[in-house]
């Protein structure tokens, strides 16, 4: 018997069984009764969660029986619980094969992170640096105006955004000549005059600068409220304490602004590569073609033009769980990192 | 304190004021165009005449629009998706947020990554499209018919929203709801009463977050109205679409007849897809401040 079992009893100078352990083994052995009782004591709680893990359960957990199709050969009609096993043989054909098919994955693959990685090269330093200028204006209301205009573009959906973006780069067609930012640039001899006839957005080498652009169009102003949020929390004793020590207007931003906020950058840039693969499709479908999927074409677009207009949707969603099994993979590593990041300070 | 600008803060400051009033200026001008495009000749739109200003102008895009039963019926549809579709999309996340919160709740740590493992790996777009077509014969099964229902319930949940609300409930103090508890209130009231009204610039935001997503909804409504065959069940951005698709289809641009043109008939409906969005842009845009504040400072 183990030891913590027994205690000295004075009065008999004997050991005994220790009776707050029978009472710890009751309550062990009686786990389940136990909790039950209070499940039923707190039923209203409990009720209170069942929408939500209904609505989660359903649409969320269910799809993802559904990717057993992916270890199992497609047959049309049958249920996926009755088609027959075949093990990685999807995955293979789809990574290892010789088909069009491999190289369009790893085509959409190379996509996929190309322009996750741009957008984190030229799209996450933006809200950044125009924190730090909204900062440098000093009067309220023309800050605001700024604000407020570079919110605005976040305010239109996807589709109406890709419809402005298609329209002012669209090709000269039978009746109307080349979209107004498309002549403008040929204009500023930024792209050539034919390249902008044919249509900006039918041609390959156009599409990652497209996407980028946009994207820093749509989303800088309103993600650069974080930052800003982060600066204007600053405590003026900082800037006093600076200015005491001689510091100039540069040196305070070297030194009291950019390290307030670092903390702010360095939690969203973990998030960012966190969600390195998990590209929003939506906005990629709506403006690629099928001239522009050389550099266009991401894994999501790929598996749903293999899984949903034809081919085999056992391939297209084992396309799938490699892409996003590797974007879990990245996520959770970030997190950890973000944990470890925020329990070491940086300064 | 006075004192002199250095000239490196010189230079600093002329450069943010230029860049975004540069920057600014783009974020404004495309819809500065998209208004005057609409309302300008078919000549002066063609052949790039507008710039800044309409040139010639004409509300026909305008009035083709609102005489077209097909837009109104589409408006009425997103309007049905973002309302309902908020509603139930709020109401579950306050449940479910409230009972997380609670440091009682059994197998909280088992329930939040229920949660949180959703936003990390999702089954793609196969598998849930698949998914979503049996919910539909399911749903069909009981007499629901209407895509739109299946929109409303099975689309647009979103676990990071119940987290910002859970974070939220947990930071009101339990001194009140203790109070309440001994004035007799159940826990309905407790959340009712107590909960509800302490964090409403929290419920608003994740409302309004709701509320975004589903005005702007596209890619699956059109997937379920195309598998299910019952287009007068489009919402906007889906109307949006196909006429994009259409308008910039040279068979439609060969027989087009119309006395404006088709550029401005897209230009037309980007401006109404906008402006409802405008007009409630002053009253929302401190939340979605306060929201993304929020959302940044807990993770």
């Amino acid at each position: 018997m183990n030891d913590e079992y027994l205690v000295y009893n004075e009065e008999l100078k004997c050991y005994e069984l220790d009776p707050e352990q029978k009472v710890r083994d009751d309550v062990e052995k009686n786990r389940w009764k136990l909790n039950w009782q209070l499940i039923v004591k707190d039923w209203r709680l409990y009720l209170m969660l069942v929408p939500m893990i209904l609505v989660f359960l359903l649409w969320r957990y269910l799809p993802m029986y559904e990717l057993l199709g992916c270890f199992k050969i497609t047959e049309v009609g049958k249920k996926v619980a009755e088609m027959n096993w075949c093990g990685f043989a999807n995955f293979k054909a789809l990574m290892f094969g010789t088909t069009t098919q491999t190289t369009a994955f790893w085509r959409a693959f190379r996509n996929t992170f190309l322009l996750s990685f741009y957008g984190l090269l030229f799209g996450f330093p933006m809200p950044i640096i125009l924190a730090l200028f909204f900062n440098e204006i000093k009067s309220n209301i023309l800050r605001s105006v700024y604000q407020v205009l570079t919110y605005l573009p976040k305010f239109m959906s996807t589709v109406v955004m890709t419809t402005l973006v298609t329209m002012l780069l669209k090709q000269g067609d039978l009746v109307s000549s080349t979209g107004i930012v498309a002549s403008a640039l040929a204009k500023l001899g930024i792209v050539t005059q034919e390249a902008a006839n044919a249509g900006l957005l039918n041609n390959p080498n156009f599409f990652r600068t497209i996407y980028q652009i946009s994207g820093i169009w749509e989303g800088a102003g309103y993600d650069s409220i974080v930052y800003f949020a982060a600066i204007i929390a600053i405590s003026p004793t900082s800037y006093e304490a600076a200015q005491i020590d001689g510091a100039g207007k540069m040196a305070q931003m070297r030194y009291v602004v950019i390290p307030s906020i670092l903390s702010t950058v360095v939690i969203m840039l973990i998030n960012r590569i966190g969600s390195l693969l998990s590209i929003g499709y939506e906005k990629v479908m709506l403006l690629y073609k099928a001239n522009t999927f050389v550099t266009a074409d991401v894994v999501s677009t790929f598996a749903y033009r293999l899984g949903l207009e034809g081919g085999s949707q056992a391939i297209a969603s084992a396309a799938e769980m490699i892409n996003n099994i590797t974007g879990m993979i990245l996520v959770i590593g970030a997190n950890s990192i973000a944990r470890k990041a925020s329990d070491v300070s940086l300064y | 304190m006075k004192r002199k600008l250095e000239v490196s803060e010189l230079i600093f400051k002329i450069i943010s004021y230029t860049f975004l009033t540069i920057f600014s200026l783009a974020c404004l001008y495309p819809f500065v165009y998209a208004v005057s495009s609409s309302i300008s000749g078919a000549h002066a739109v063609d052949y790039n005449e507008v710039i800044l200003f309409p040139k010639d102008i004409q509300f026909d895009a305008f009035k083709s629009i609102f005489g077209n039963n097909q837009f109104w019926n589409a408006y009425t549809n997103t309007l049905f998706l973002t309302v309902y579709g908020t509603i139930w999309a709020i109401g579950v996340s306050i449940l479910g947020g409230y009972a997380l919160s609670k440091k009682r709740l059994l197998f909280r740590s088992g329930f939040n990554f229920f949660l949180v493992f959703t936003m990390w790996f999702s089954a793609g777009i196969v598998p849930q499209y698949l998914n979503y077509l049996k919910t539909q014969k399911v749903f069909a099964a009981v007499g629901i018919t209407d895509v739109k229902w299946l929109i409303v319930i099975a689309m647009g949940m979103a676990a990071m929203n119940i987290i910002l609300l859970r974070n939220a409930f947990e930071g009101v103090s339990s001194e009140i709801e203790e109070a309440a508890i001994v004035d007799g209130a159940t826990e309905f009231q407790v959340l009712t009463k107590v909960y509800i009204p302490m964090s409403q610039s929290t419920i608003a935001t994740v409302a309004l977050f709701f509320g975004i997503s589903r005005w702007n909804g596209y890619f699956w409504a059109r997937q379920m109205i195309a598998a299910s065959g019952s287009p007068n069940e489009q919402p906007l951005q889906v109307f949006i679409r196909l006429l994009l698709e259409d308008y910039t289809n040279l068979e439609t641009l060969a027989s087009w007849t119309a006395p404006y043109s088709p550029n401005s008939a897209i230009y037309a409906l980007i401006v109404v897809a906008i402006i409802p969005i405008l007009v409630i842009y002053p009253f929302i845009q401190k939340y979605f401040a306060k929201g993304v504040n929020m959302g940044g400072v807990k993770e």
